[in-house]
């Protein structure tokens, strides 16, 4: 019998009565009394002077409370990066100034030039359109290597050219040199990996107020995590302390990464509600997201493997130009570095590894952290190569990949991380039984019976979640610590508020974190409720992104309830009068060892908050215990993947037929939102890989700026997933030994996907395609195939 | 959007005459025009809604002509033509969602003539009539370019007549953001010839390929169409695909509607 309680168990998700019903509450649903509206001026220009701005006529128009421009903000913060970067020479990296409104300059299409607050939305529009600018167009660099050429135009006038930083990373020249030049064989890839707009179905919104009583901000924000806005907005922006400022991000639509960071416009309506003492609100229309929302990856990359005459990695080197963008967003600078960079050993146990990133500015839409992080840059550009080799040494790719896998543990690799636990055979063991990979061959024939191209793409992914270590980080370059937190309140009557630093936006927290503090009291999950989002209710955690929630923050809710119980078996033994270290707890019940004296969980509860019979001279009343926790390692979620496929060699168009993913997440708290959570990483990663891509012109246009033109994976364009995630090597370092699991499947795909496709087109004769770019359209496929 | 006045009246004689006003538009199912207003692109001062007007909805069929009214959405020639003329009801049975087909209309999109939607395709190959409130025009003087027809200001599409074809059928090969047609290409067989249209492709909307039609009026089998083919030039090319790979397109999916048709 599953399990229908507590950890282990697939308990439907509670969150999703108020969401399945409309009675979510999300940033946009919240208006306050007297509430302006706000428009942001932005600019069509990818780069350009701004000559003159003349807000006179626009000013005068109906409605209008004030408009707002560079000059209001001389002198404020600009917008901050949360990790500096030392390059490959010792030295800092650069870091251009970001304002909240353009000063002087504008840097990509999207930059907001002035902003207009007006009692109404139309009102503000209006006026926003009636400003009287003039902007003189400089000549843009969009592409990554034409940016790094002597003489191109510079995106920031006060930085020698447009290289952010030069990074290296691993093992040392001389080991790379050795591996290389006593190779028997080396494999080359270049590859690009595709901008993404992260897209979640929920745009931007924020609104700020002003309580001047008080002298107290309130931000209401579409964020993952309220208190990084909190302390980067308050301390780097707008000069607010902490106990002023509180930072609310309610129900939110979804994040993928692009929901981290700290936005202009955030700092923008809590600075304006100030100056007007008025709610000042914005809400981004889908348009201005993707040209405002951080974009993601956007790497172009050249790896090479160096293998020995059996075939085993000896080398591994990669080199990667990385586009940051106009500017430095919140953790841009980590993403193609210590999210990247560290992950490049995948599941191999390569000795000699080097990587090095160019990390470059351009005018287009900043680029930071989208779902996974570097580390699908990583495995893809790995996983790409691996199967490559396999088919220029004329050997099996799983047979290839097995033989090079790490199996010890833990395991330190040559890019300064140590994998605790992991079994890449078993996962890759699953893999093969729940492919059928005997029957390919005579599904594959099938295909072609019908004209069809039948192709079978396998990949294994590492990936380092629960983030982080605050020390290592720290030594990297973090500019905040990556612990997280949590308050188990109880109360009276024995129910129990746990505030929480996570940030639950689709990842199913309200549901799965009561099973944990459930199992751990042997109480009822209804008796148990999450608190999320808000500043001022919740002890200071850093938020949710990096599959890092359960890892860290759950990790600090089990120390915050171990300390409950262990109060509680104190109040239990005064109780019971016995001893607490004699007291047991068990479905509920307080009981002494090895004999039927027992009291309620509820009857401790309460003699904790009405203490008559209490030992008070010896605790305190009241049951309400925070822990912070700070992991020591990351956690190493790993797995193989599957992709079987079938191509129209006539168009080009590819079609999913299986996809497979053999996962190990260390425990699992709640299966069914864990497979949730994986086919939503699938559908991002096979969308990345067959449809999604960011493109501008060369003028740094954004010719793909709304769903006409991006392609965004829709349910006929996945198939129903086979996953798995039996092979469970639990974490050894956090109490849950759990890993978290919210990227994988963005990870582990796209390589599968495209491993597919070469294999479809070999088999079809066309084995002068040893590579396409994502997204592998039908076009590209055509084109591919005409050689 | 601007803000404007709207008017939604229940004959075409005063739909005419609210046309007649300034900046006076004509609101179908609204499906390109919403959102265009939407995104400040335009800017009407009167918006005529179509949407009221009973004499213009509704499918009839008598003998061998199918008469759709102008204001008849995709779900309802969806729903009522497939007894008659199955391809034309598979074709609007797939255009975009259940959204536009509830409210997109046939003479919203015959007006608007984008270059990549499906209806065009369909009137010139099945050399169907426009009826409009002043006159009637044949499919071939219709069509005139990108957004362009034959239409005068303030002429209203009250209803299309299909003559029906002997075997017909309509393949779309989508692009894969809007799931308009990249490459669609109706092919229809009448006892005087083939006709072929081509939606998606030409820089100039909607074609007739009449090499195909040639070919196909001699011999209407997939296999007549061997070695013919399109340039590139004049083709659409974009982030989905280039003239050259819409002008292969059309190739292969002629021959795929010959063979569903036959």
């Amino acid at each position: 019998m599953p399990k229908d309680h507590g950890i282990g168990a697939s308990q439907k998700r509670r969150e999703d009565v108020r969401f399945l019903t409309g009675a979510g509450q999300y940033t946009d649903d919240i208006n306050t009394y007297g509430q302006t509206y706000c428009v942001f001026l932005r600019s069509d220009v990818a780069h350009g002077t701004i000559n003159s701005l003349d807000t006179s006529d626009a000013e005068a128009m109906p409605g209008v409370v004030r408009i707002f421009t560079g000059k209001d903000f001389e002198g404020i913060g600009g917008l901050p990066c949360g990790w500096q970067v030392t390059d490959k020479h010792g030295e800092p990296m650069k870091e251009p100034a970001h304002p909240v409104l353009a000063q002087g300059k504008v840097r990509h299409v999207g930059d907001p030039i002035a902003a207009v607050v007006a009692e109404s939305l139309e009102e503000a529009r209006n006026a926003a359109e009636a400003i009287v600018y003039d902007i003189a167009e400089l000549p843009a660099v969009v592409d990554m290597k034409a940016a790094l050429e002597a003489g191109a135009a510079k995106v920031h006038d006060d930085l020698s050219d447009n290289l952010c930083y030069d990074w290296q990373f691993g093992s040392d020249q001389a080991a790379i040199d050795e591996a290389f030049s006593s190779a028997a064989h080396v494999t080359t890839l270049e590859l690009v990996n595709n901008r993404l707009v992260a897209n979640p179905m929920e745009p931007r919104v924020a609104l700020g107020e002003y309580n001047r009583a008080n002298d107290e901000s309130t931000l209401y924000t579409t964020s993952q995590n309220p208190h990084v806005i909190r302390l980067l907005m308050g301390a780097f922006v707008l000069g607010i302390p902490e106990h002023k400022l509180r930072v609310v991000a309610p129900d939110v639509g979804g994040g993928f990464g692009t929901k981290i960071f700290h936005y202009a416009e955030e700092a923008f309506v809590t600075f304006a509600s100030r100056q007007i003492n008025r709610p000042v609100k914005w809400t981004s229309t889908r348009s201005e997201a993707f040209m405002s929302d951080a974009h993601g990856r956007d790497h172009v990359t050249k790896i090479e493997l160096a293998l020995d005459a059996d075939n085993n990695f000896i080398g591994l080197r990669t080199d990667t130009l990385a586009n940051m963008g106009a500017y430095l967003s919140t953790f841009s600078s980590s993403v193609p570095t210590w999210l990247h960079g560290t992950l490049m050993a995948g599941n191999y146990k390569t000795p000699a590894i080097q990587v090095n990133v160019k990390a470059v500015f351009t005018n287009t839409v900043p680029v930071d952290a989208y779902r996974g992080a570097g580390r699908p840059e990583a495995t893809f550009q790995l996983e790409r190569l691996v199967d490559k080799a396999a088919r220029e040494l004329g050997v099996d790719p799983i047979a290839l990949r097995r033989q090079n896998f790490i199996d010890s543990f833990p395991y330190a690799t040559p890019v300064a991380v140590e994998y605790d636990t992991g079994d890449y055979t078993a996962t890759m063991d699953k893999l093969e039984e729940m492919i059928d990979r005997e029957g390919f061959a005579a599904r594959r024939k099938e295909s072609e019976a019908k004209g069809k191209l039948r192709g079978l793409g396998i990949n294994c992914y590492i990936e380092a979640c629960g983030i982080a270590p605050s020390n290592l980080v720290g030594q990297l370059g973090a500019r905040a610590g990556l612990y997280d937190a949590a308050t188990v309140r109880v109360n009276a009557t024995g129910s129990i508020s746990v505030m929480v630093g996570a940030h639950s936006h689709g990842q199913g927290h309200e549901t799965a974190f009561p099973q944990v503090v459930a199992e751990m009291l042997g109480i009822d999950e209804s008796m148990i409720d999450i608190v999320h989002g808000d500043s001022s209710k919740i002890p200071f955690g850093m938020g949710t992104y990096g599959s890092r929630s359960l890892a860290v923050c759950g990790s600090a809710m089990v120390r915050a309830t171990e300390k409950i119980i262990n109060k509680a078996k104190k109040i239990a033994g005064h109780l019971l009068e016995a001893s607490d270290a004699d007291i047991e707890l068990k479905d509920g019940q307080f009981t002494v060892a090895g004999t039927d004296k027992s009291v309620a969980w509820g009857d401790v509860t309460l003699a904790a908050y009405v203490p008559h019979n209490y030992p008070l001279e010896d605790i305190e009343p009241g049951l309400e215990e925070t822990a912070f926790y700070d992991p020591a390692n990351f956690t190493y979620p790993s797995g193989a993947y599957a992709c079987e496929l079938e191509l129209d060699p006539e168009t080009g168009r590819v079609t999913i037929e299986r996809f497979a993913a053999a996962d190990d997440f260390g425990n699992v708290v709640n299966p069914m939102i864990v497979e949730g959570q994986v086919h939503g990483g699938l559908a991002q990663g096979i969308g990345q890989a067959l449809l999604e891509n960011c493109v501008y012109d060369e003028n740094g246009q954004l010719l793909s700026a709304s769903y006409m033109d991006y392609a965004m994976p829709r349910a006929e364009d996945v198939p129903f997933y086979m996953v798995d995630h039996s092979c469970a090597t639990p974490c050894t370092h956090n109490p849950l030994g759990v890993k978290g699991c919210g990227e994988a499947g963005a990870i582990g795909s796209p390589p599968a996907v495209v491993n597919a496709v070469i294999d479809a087109l070999h088999s079809g004769g066309y084995t002068h395609v040893e590579h396409i770019d994502m997204p592998v359209s039908p076009h590209r496929v055509w084109k591919a195939m005409q050689g | 959007m601007y803000s404007f006045e709207i008017e939604s009246p229940t004959s075409v004689a005063d739909a005419v005459a609210a046309l007649g006003k300034e900046e006076a538009q004509a609101l179908g199912g609204g499906q390109t025009l919403i959102p265009s207003l939407k995104a400040r692109l335009a800017a009407p001062s009167v918006l005529v809604s179509l949407k009221n007007i009973d004499e213009i909805k509704g499918v009839s069929v008598d003998g061998g002509t199918i008469t759709i009214g102008g204001g008849t959405t995709h779900a309802t020639v969806a729903a009522e033509v497939g007894g008659a003329y199955p391809a034309l009801a598979d074709l609007a049975v797939n255009i975009g969602d259940p959204a536009v087909r509830n409210r997109g209309t046939i003479g919203g999109s015959l007006a608007n003539n984008d270059p990549s939607a499906c209806y065009p395709a369909a009137a010139l190959a099945s050399g169907a009539t426009i009826v409009t409130n002043t006159r009637e025009i044949a499919a071939d003087d219709y069509f005139e370019g990108m957004f362009t027809t034959a239409l005068e200001e303030g002429e209203i599409v009250t209803a299309v007549r299909f003559p029906v074809p002997e075997a017909a059928a309509y393949i779309k090969f989508e692009q894969p953001a809007s799931r308009f047609a990249l490459v669609g290409v109706f092919v229809a067989k009448y006892a005087d010839g083939v006709r072929v249209a081509v939606t998606g492709a030409s820089e100039d909307g909607v074609f007739r390929w009449s090499e195909a039609e040639t070919a196909l009026t001699s011999k209407f089998s997939a296999d007549a169409l061997d070695g013919l083919s399109l340039s590139g030039d004049g083709m659409i090319s974009d982030l989905h695909g280039s003239g050259d790979y819409r002008a292969h397109l059309i190739a292969v999916l002629t021959k795929r509607a010959v063979k569903a048709a036959a």
